[in-house]
């Protein structure tokens, strides 16, 4: 089983895909669920204070701003601790958006410079590219397993 | 304040929940008795706003702000008043940010205000702010007045100075003015001085009125009727007495600690900033000119008329840069009256180029608060703007002024 760093960090549709391959995907709603179970932190809807911003701060300079660092306190863990990465480029809103095209460049970025299996795939625009687009995340995700038995 | 009704406020933000700062916009917003909305929106619009609302943006979630906004516009989410937001140094969501202000306050009569925030802006920061949002939405009948009745006070306790007033009959007939120190102490001998000279005790006095820094303090030591934050406050006052009560006005009120631009239509606030990055575009910079000029603040204002700003290359953009500009023409022979044009426009500079661009100037343009008394400050804006630059009577008593008024609504209530 491989920890797999999913872009859009929040696709449920990759997430699921990573699951079934029996591999554990690194996706936001996790961290978000736990973020919301906290207990005794109150900073509703996502219990997110100020002190991830400066959590950021190992991800991107003090100019940057905090709503960037912010959303980095969350992803940049998650980069950190992947060993492989799926990347959807141009994927629809609906697909999964991190919302802030900031912090899209610098997770996409911090991905590719990790010296791990990646992934990169173009969202499919129509059915036929949509079972190509399915059947190389199942290949590579079976790759995954293959390298860990190897 | 607790017994009005909650306001709607319409959070229009671009993820204020990711940057640190939620908790303190829930906070500032239920102390004020509001409630941050959430616009419903039709998902599917995120892939059309940007040609509709015609940014096309790179970021998602300013796609969403936009498509928020259209919903305050169109009617889909029942608000009172819409508070924008975003990152500081976020150069799209700057632009976003701007745009929608001027969509929201085009397309529709609610009030707007726009913030830009870092991980370190607190409730503290926004309560002005959002006191004035809320009040705008709720009072608008208190703002509607027009004379002063009956026998009341207002007590403005200012960051530099405490000014009071005793208004009778839609007339001045007493004020004080003294230094910030204590602030109970000075809104004391402030108050004092205003009913000494209007000849009146203090137990006649049938309304009180507070506005400023010191205002909740003040207000509960004198039990005042209307405790108020100075946006409202002051714009009432300075149309008020610049006698520009109906149609459209911008006042601008340069502060001792910082300033307001506010448009203000028929006595109303509509889009208003408070800012001032440094204290260098504050009146404590001219204070502070003055002093290393050796001259009192009040012939300051004369000696800069006198000079020639041109001739002194100074940006008072941060207040220590600023006194070092202001050394060193001086070390280099510098004529005292054109360093003090220079610190004037200086100040004028700022104000135009951080604020009046998210006001939309109309005239008459009233200049108030203790720095408008410095003649070359309203020389210099109105050069800068190319429009003259209203001075109103009592300029620098706008505070106090507009809450005797505002606090004579409760006495007839």
């Amino acid at each position: 089983m491989a920890k797999v760093i999913i872009y859009p960090i929040n696709s449920l549709i990759l997430s699921d895909l990573v699951e079934r391959f029996g591999h554990k995907p690194l996706a936001m709603m996790e961290k978000i669920k736990e973020k919301v179970n906290t207990v005794g932190v109150d900073s509703p809807p996502l219990n997110i204070t100020a002190v991830e911003p400066k959590m950021g701060l190992k991800y991107a300079a003090v100019e940057v701003p905090a709503g960037v660092r912010g959303r980095m306190a969350i992803v940049g863990p998650m980069i950190d601790e992947a060993e492989a990465a799926i990347i959807v480029n141009e994927a629809s809103m609906a697909f999964g958006c991190m919302g802030c095209a900031r912090t899209n460049e610098l997770t996409k970025y911090l991905i590719r410079q990790k010296n791990i299996p990646i992934l990169e795939a173009e969202y499919p625009r129509s059915e036929e590219e949509g079972q190509e687009f399915v059947y190389k995340i199942a290949e590579f995700l079976r790759s995954l397993s293959t390298e860990e038995r190897t | 304040m607790r017994a009005d009704k909650q306001v709607k406020v319409a959070l229009v933000s671009c993820g204020s929940e990711y940057a640190g700062v939620q908790g303190e916009l829930e906070k500032v917003t239920s102390s004020v008795n509001a409630k941050l909305i959430f616009p419903e929106i039709d998902i599917a619009s995120l892939d059309t706003i940007g040609r509709d609302f015609g940014i096309e943006a790179a970021s998602p979630d300013l796609r969403l702000m936009m498509a928020r906004a259209q919903a305050v516009v169109e009617g889909i989410a029942d608000v009172d008043g819409v508070f924008i937001t975003s990152c500081f140094r976020c150069a799209e969501a700057a632009i976003v940010r701007n745009e929608v202000r001027r969509y929201i306050n085009k397309h529709s009569n609610i009030p707007v205000i726009s913030y830009s925030f870092t991980e370190r802006t607190t409730a503290a920061t926004l309560m002005t702010r959002m006191e004035a949002l809320t009040t705008i939405a709720r009072r608008k009948h208190l703002l509607a007045r027009e004379k002063q009745t009956g026998l009341t006070a207002g007590i403005d306790s200012g960051s530099t100075t405490t000014k009071a007033v005793i208004m009778k009959d839609n007339n001045i007939i007493g004020q004080g003015w003294v230094p910030t120190i204590k602030v109970i102490d000075s809104a004391t001998e402030a108050f004092n001085l205003a009913l000494e000279e209007a000849g009146v005790k203090a137990e006649e006095v049938q309304g009180i009125g507070t506005t400023g820094y010191g205002r909740f303090l003040v207000g509960e030591h004198f039990k005042a009727q209307l405790v108020q934050e100075e946006i409202t406050v002051n714009s009432k006052g300075a149309v008020y007495l610049a006698n520009k009560q109906k149609g459209s006005a911008t006042v601008i009120d340069i502060g001792g600690m910082d300033n307001k631009a506010i448009s203000v239509e028929d006595g109303i606030p509509g889009m208003f900033t408070m800012g001032g990055i440094c204290a260098g575009a504050s009146g404590r910079f001219l204070d502070m000119t003055a002093k290393r000029l050796g001259v009192e603040i009040t012939e300051l204002g004369a000696l800069a008329v006198k000079g020639m700003q041109e001739k002194v290359d100074m940006n008072s953009y941060c207040i220590v840069f600023g006194i070092q500009s202001l050394v060193n023409s001086l070390a280099k022979g510098a004529r005292p009256e054109d360093v003090a044009a220079a610190a004037c426009h200086s100040v004028v500079e700022q104000i135009f180029e951080q604020q009046l661009q998210e006001v939309d100037v109309k005239e008459p343009l009233i200049l108030v608060g203790g720095s408008s008394l410095i003649e070359g400050v309203p020389k210099a804006l109105s050069s800068l703007l190319k429009i003259d630059v209203l001075v109103p009577p009592n300029s620098h008593l706008i505070g106090a002024v507009g809450s005797a008024l505002l606090a004579s609504g409760f006495v007839e209530e």
